[in-house]
């Protein structure tokens, strides 16, 4: 079985957004959620680095630890999911997580949260797959149709990378060794406990 | 077991991030001082992992108008989830256990403190507003502190006997409740400081000797007291104080960054826990010697009245008061 994770170079990352727009088209994203963000490091200075993070889909997710309702569930690719009919919006897993991911939509009253949107590697919810239910919660379902990230495949520079987590790793490396240098897989330490090491 | 070993590991990291945190400045003051003299604008100056460790989190410039996702990494969310997943669970259960357990205890051993004579007149102890009040702020406590406590051990407990579906509908709900009586809470909280502070001022002599007779919980005698004593008293500053603090937090839960970035928010629930659990403790306590623990209690709550000879017995000073007037 896969293990599907991201991997952003941000060597090749030139800040365009077109990962952050094509996810918020796929999935008809409200206004105010972003599953998907660009971050600039040193903005402006030497050494700027652009990096692109959206969910990493950790292993033995924080997440999902701290859900109240164990609203999360983790797929057979290693995707952490979650199910809108369950979460009550308590704001527990953006304090738990590392990347800032879940976002909640400002829904009722006293600024209290509706139920969290969060990226789903484009691979849905626990509704039935390609479903009008599973489309209006959670987006479009790529997966389902054997189709990898939109971000990752939208992104012009090839900086975004998504797919099975050796894969990734295995075009990264072949990257570092080839131009000489790369500034590091961003966040797989914290997301997947290892890291990217080029000898 | 498994929880056993997290809570070591969360200790852990704790003291790791405690030890880390005085190098990692200095190095950071050294790091600008060397990087004002010779800035190295090659590729290969930027490393992902050592800008972690130096800064303990990313953050840059963001398009979006969110700054709180203008972090990109915050590892912290880490030893926050161990005090949520670990710490605050097995805490806050032993220490509810034990208060439990040590007046369940006492009543099995010694019993309840008993009514000494009747008299057969009453005395008006709390009129309506005081009683109103009372209520007012104890329910919407018992309704906060359930759904409280359901945040926490809901999972563990409720979930499995209920199945998920049901326990989300149900969780929903109680979020909604802790919600909107949060702001009864504080009304009730706001009104009590304001009607009872007046009785509640410690006087040195009075409170002194009744502490230090135990309030007559030993030896069955009755230490002097005014309209509250010694005990009665630190319950009030308790209310009034965490009464606050859980206002104050709860607040800023409910407005999440409105004033704080994620670590702060982090640490507002942190406290709003810690907090919320040793109220629970104390209000237990408050509720068996109010109930089950003394008799004759209720009553000044219940109807407002009490007996004029139990109300000697214990709140002698104040009952001379009453008559005098």
């Amino acid at each position: 079985m896969a293990r599907l994770k991201f991997l952003c170079d941000a060597n090749r990352c030139i800040d365009c957004n077109a990962c952050v727009t094509a996810c918020k088209n796929e999935h008809d994203v409200p206004w105010g959620i972003n599953r998907r963000r660009v971050v600039t490091i040193n903005d402006g200075k030497p050494g700027e680095r652009s990096v692109s993070m959206a969910c990493m889909h950790c292993t033995n997710a924080p997440c999902a630890a701290v859900c109240p309702v164990d609203c999360f569930h983790a797929t057979d690719d290693g995707l952490v999911l979650h199910s809108k009919e369950i979460c009550i919006g308590c704001g527990y897993c953006f304090y738990a997580c590392p990347f800032g991911a879940p976002q909640f939509p400002q829904a009722t009253n006293f600024g209290s949260r509706g139920k969290m949107d969060k990226c789903t590697y484009c691979a849905g919810g626990p509704d039935a797959d390609l479903s009008e239910a599973e489309y209006v919660r959670y987006g479009s379902n790529r997966l389902a149709e054997g189709k990898l990230p939109l971000c990752a495949e939208m992104c012009s520079t090839k900086a975004l990378l998504a797919g099975d987590g050796e894969i990734i790793a295995q075009i990264y490396k072949e990257r570092v060794v080839t131009r000489g240098y790369g500034s590091g897989a961003w966040g797989w330490k914290t997301a997947y406990g290892e890291t990217i090491t080029v000898t | 077991m498994t929880h056993g070993l997290n809570w070591i590991r969360a200790l852990v990291v704790m003291i790791a991030l405690v030890v880390a945190c005085a190098p990692a400045m200095t190095r950071q003051a050294g790091a600008q001082e060397a990087g004002a003299q010779a800035v190295n604008p090659t590729a290969m100056s930027v490393q992902a992992d050592d800008l972690l460790q130096q800064e303990g989190k990313l953050q840059g410039y963001l398009a979006q108008p969110d700054p709180k996702l203008a972090i990109l990494e915050q590892p912290q969310g880490r030893l926050w989830r161990a005090f949520h997943e670990s710490w605050l669970p097995w805490g806050s259960g032993i220490l509810i256990l034990a208060v439990v357990l040590l007046l369940g205890g006492v009543y099995l051993l010694k019993g309840p403190i008993q009514a000494d004579e009747v008299s057969g007149i009453k005395i008006l102890r709390f009129n309506v507003f005081e009683r109103f009040t009372h209520w007012l702020t104890a329910i919407s406590f018992i309704i906060l502190a359930l759904s409280g406590i359901n945040y926490i051990f809901g999972k563990r407990y409720l979930l499995p006997l209920i199945g998920p579906e049901a326990f989300g509908t149900l969780s929903q709900w109680g979020k909604y409740a802790h919600n909107y009586l949060a702001w009864p809470f504080m009304l009730g909280v706001l009104f009590m400081i304001v009607v009872w502070v007046k009785d509640n001022v410690p006087q040195r002599g009075v409170d002194w000797a009744w502490l230090k007779a135990g309030g007559g919980m030993f030896n069955n005698t009755h230490p002097s007291a005014g309209r509250f004593n010694a005990g009665q008293k630190l319950i009030f500053w308790w209310v009034a104080l965490a009464g606050i603090v859980m206002s104050v937090t709860g607040i800023m839960l409910l407005f999440p960054f409105a004033a704080f970035g994620v670590n702060g928010m982090q640490i507002t629930q942190v406290v709003h826990s810690v907090v919320g659990f040793l109220f629970i403790a104390v209000i237990i306590f408050h509720i068996y010697i109010g109930t089950l623990g003394m008799e004759g209690a209720y009553d000044a709550m219940g109807n407002g009245e009490v007996d004029v000879a139990w109300a000697r017995a214990h709140h002698d000073l104040w009952v001379e008061d009453q008559l005098r007037k």
